[in-house]
């Protein structure tokens, strides 16, 4: 039982640091577009273009 | 057929060759501007747009010189200086509105082609409000640089003027989610801590272990309370210099209760009562329903936005008018009153004004519903919006920015978006008594207990009945079925612009229609052709643009929109006959085109065909004889027949009222199935026809879009004005269709009628609620705790109830 002296104070530094990352996310616009990178993800930027693309 | 441009999907012209090569194969583009853009992405090697668009892009236009010239207007500092942020050394950063994006592929291609720039440091677009935030260094780089290759790929960006309004709002909303993730966050571990103590039996917890648990719980609800309640006690604050109670009071009244008896319990160390669980749950519950609350409003704001974008962002300014035709290229928002404009035929007129010089036709039909041009001359006055289309004008600026008409318009529908809806109205009035009733029960409640029972057992009792009966239940069970409501509409089309008009919407038992305009497209199309067997090998169409294209008559007006794609054969010796028709040499042929007997004596007898009832007819012939019958009428809107069907279905009673002739009407009543109809009515009439109606006690729901239905509109019960009607009609309408959609019509009346079911369940649900819970509590039956968790479910209940509003994404 005497291990819950440590992993109750664990318990709450461990929430603020998850509430510290939720701040900067916000902070940083992680939360702006909700949609776009749904799409975004879609579309690959690293594929090879095609040579005729390139042309 | 002719296949569709690689680049816009219009039809390729025949006979024209813009060849693109793309992945092996050659394709057609429809002009040089397609076919510089399509170049353009392909060379950057960003073909693979073409693969993942899912919406064709706009016709794109060779850059013209101008445009160039606007561009490069950007670089100046006094000009960037409202709209761009400097960061240390040369970086900069700027928002930027761009048109043109029509999917999620146009997004990746813009980023794409940007970042490629030498000296752009980051590009990010928003999907869902075509914003794209730009970074770039200017020794490298420019702005104008950025603008073009933007241009480059046929998308036009303009910079975002209202980016710092924008900004504080962004702040606030990164500001209210932050809150509620810290009173989420918080709430969750604080129910880890709670829930052992609650569920272990009386003495199972060794106290040492008790104490550090509620230790613990108090140290996370301590941010909760300073920072994430803040927004409370501020309203709270702000009601209290008014004095007045708001249902804010009681919150703040009860989070601070709660909180500081669990703080006095913790320190002297009372078992079973402290409430840190109760505390952040609660505040959290309240923070979310908010946030969700704001998320639909904002949506709603944004179809306003769109009105404003009208005005374009550049105008030819003329420094030594009448000395020299010199123009400078000027920042509309930098205009001044008394400056001299040229307005450039094809261009919108960008602040209110009076004509110097020149004399044009002016398209005002955005603001004002009227399609037929007007003719203005020197003297005149024309207001920012409209579209100059004949020839350039030299004005002189009377009002600029905010003090134009159309501004007006924009205030006119925001003023009307904040007014506040009679039931939330009458659910705040009583709220505010409730409160006041509520807060008088408390103290009664501890006073009582603390006589019958020693104040230390009735301080748990008063918080209990402080959070049990907070109103917040009540409260928000109209405005969040509203709020969600009205964003669904807003999506589907349909603009709230009156508080009242949701509530009024669900009960209507006729439906009003005015003709033009609402059943029908309101401006004059060409219905129907028939041709006659003629040795002439023109197509008839171009043979009658051709002829008409010095018109303005609405007549001619239909067949050149018609006729816009094919080229037109040269006409000499054309002649206007008015009230007849006109005519001209076309190759040496003697042509007439107008009213069938004008043009049979020329042409020699021709019986018409059968047309259309409703059309006038239009013929064209030489002296060879009849080449083409033309019918040329208001259309029908495609949905008109459906609507009127599902209306009908839905036990409404539809009436048609139209200035129009009694046979027109007529066709089109029966055409429709409507059987009451009044043709050839007057303002006056139709007021009357309405006033009738409603005092047969009928609820009227009036459709209408010209400056004539503007009192019919403000007479009905529930009026909805055209989005592409006049400003008055818009005015006086309580909702405005954006998108000229009457198919929507069905769905919104429906939406309304389930919006007041479910505001109703809301507050059947947040009585009974109250009435069950206030005298258990009272009566020292409920916890804290318990008190907290009733609150929030009732909450949460109805908010969840009113969220059934709202529209789901395909």
């Amino acid at each position: 039982m005497e291990s819950l002296y440590l992993l109750i104070p664990f318990s709450i530094l461990l929430v603020f640091v998850i509430g510290l990352l939720f701040w900067w996310s916000t902070r940083s616009g992680q939360f702006d577009d909700l949609e776009g990178p749904a799409h975004r993800i879609l579309m690959d930027d690293d594929s090879p273009p095609h040579e005729d693309d390139a042309r | 057929m002719n296949q569709p441009c690689f680049h816009c999907q219009l039809p390729v012209p025949d006979g024209q060759a813009f060849p693109i090569r793309y992945r092996q194969r050659t394709e057609q583009a429809c002009c040089a501007g397609c076919q510089a853009v399509a170049q353009t992405i392909i060379d950057n090697g960003l073909g693979d747009y073409y693969q993942h668009r899912t919406d064709s892009q706009q016709k794109a236009e060779a850059l013209p010189s101008e445009l160039l010239q606007q561009i490069a207007l950007y670089d100046s500092d006094k000009l960037q200086q409202s709209f761009v942020r400097h960061e240390d050394g040369e970086v900069r950063e700027a928002t930027l509105m761009l048109e043109g994006i029509t999917c999620a592929a146009c997004v990746w291609l813009n980023e794409q082609h940007v970042r490629q720039l030498p000296g752009v440091l980051s590009v990010d677009i928003n999907y869902s409000s075509h914003r794209a935030r730009v970074r770039w260094d200017n020794s490298q780089t420019r702005l104008s640089q950025i603008l073009h290759a933007i241009a480059e790929i046929g998308y036009r960006a303009h910079p975002y003027d209202s980016a710092r309004q924008e900004a504080a709002q962004q702040q606030e909303r990164k500001q209210a989610l932050t809150r509620l993730w810290v009173a989420g966050l918080s709430m969750m571990q604080v129910m880890m801590y709670a829930v052992p103590v609650y569920l272990a039996p009386e003495g199972d917890i060794e106290p040492q272990w008790l104490w550090i648990l509620h230790w613990a719980s108090f140290i996370l609800t301590l941010p909760v309370i300073v920072y994430s309640a803040v927004p409370f006690y501020r309203a709270t604050w702000r009601d209290l210099k008014t004095r007045r109670v708001g249902m804010d009071t009681p919150v703040t009244i009860g989070i601070l209760t709660a909180f500081f008896a669990s703080l006095w319990a913790l320190l002297n160390k009372v078992e079973h009562g402290v409430f840190f669980d109760s505390v952040s749950m609660f505040i959290f519950l309240l923070l979310g329903g908010r946030y969700l609350e704001s998320m639909a409003r904002r949506k709603t704001g944004e179809a306003t936005e769109r009105l404003v974008k009208l005005v374009p962002a550049f105008v030819h300014q003329l420094d030594n008018w009448p000395h020299s035709h010199e123009t400078r290229e000027v920042a509309a928002a930098n205009l001044e009153i008394g400056s001299r404009l040229l307005v450039k035929p094809g261009e919108t007129i960008p602040c209110d004004g009076h004509i110097l010089d020149g004399h044009s036709s002016v398209d005002e039909s955005l603001l004002t519903g009227e399609s037929t041009p007007i003719r203005k001359t020197s003297g005149d006055s024309v207001i920012a919006g409209s579209v100059n289309q004949a020839s350039a004008l030299v004005l002189q600026v009377t009002r600029t920015g905010s003090d134009t008409r159309l501004a007006g318009i924009v205030r006119l529908l925001d003023q009307a978006m904040a007014d506040k809806p009679q039931l939330a109205r009458l659910a705040d009035r009583f709220a505010a008594w409730f409160v006041a009733l509520l807060l008088l029960a408390a103290a009664g409640t501890y006073l009582g207990w603390s006589l019958l029972d020693g104040p230390q057992h009735a301080l748990w009792i008063t918080v209990a009945v402080l959070v049990v009966s907070c109103p917040c239940a009540l409260s928000l069970a109209t405005p969040a079925a509203l709020t969600a409501a009205t964003g669904h509409l807003a999506q589907i089309g349909v603009l709230i612009t009156r508080g009242h008009a949701l509530e009024t919407l669900a009960k209507v038992s006729d439906v009003v229609f005015d003709k033009t305009g609402t059943l029908t497209h309101g401006r004059m199309q060409l219905l129907a052709t028939h041709e006659a067997a003629h040795p002439e090998e023109i197509a008839a169409i171009a043979l009658a643009a051709a002829l008409e294209q010095s018109s303005e008559h609405p007549i001619a007006r239909a067949l050149s929109a018609t006729a816009a794609d094919s080229r037109l054969p040269g006409v000499a010796g054309l002649r206007n006959h008015p009230g007849q028709g006109v005519e001209g040499l076309i190759n040496g042929q003697h042509w007439r085109l107008g009213r069938p007997d004008f043009v049979c004596s020329l042409s020699g007898h021709a019986e018409p065909p059968a047309m259309p009832a409703t059309a006038t007819v239009v013929a064209l012939g030489d002296t060879r004889g009849i080449k083409a019958w033309f019918a040329i009428g208001d259309q029908l809107r495609d949905s008109a027949a459906s609507v009127l069907a599902q209306l009908q279905a839905q036990g409404l009673r539809v009436h048609l009222l139209s200035g129009d002739a009694e046979l027109a009407v007529a066709t089109l009543a029966a055409e429709l199935g409507i059987t009451h109809y009044r043709a050839g009515a007057t303002p006056e009439d139709k007021l009357t026809y309405v006033s009738q109606l409603q005092q047969g006690g009928a609820r009227v729901l009036m459709l209408g879009d010209g400056v004539n239905d503007a009192p019919v509109l403000a007479r009905a019960d529930v009026s909805l004005a055209m989005g592409g009607g006049t400003d008055v009609a818009r005015a006086s309408g309580d909702m405005v269709l954006m998108g000229d959609d009457i198919a929507q019509l069905p769905k919104a009346l429906q939406l309304a009628r389930h919006t007041m079911q479910i505001i109703r369940q809301n507050l059947l649900w947040a009585a009974v609620y109250n009435l069950v819970a206030l005298p258990l509590a009272i009566g020292g039956h409920v916890t804290p705790w318990l008190a907290s968790l009733g609150m929030a479910a009732s909450s949460l209940l109805v908010v969840s109830n009113a969220l059934r509003l709202v529209k789901r994404s395909k």
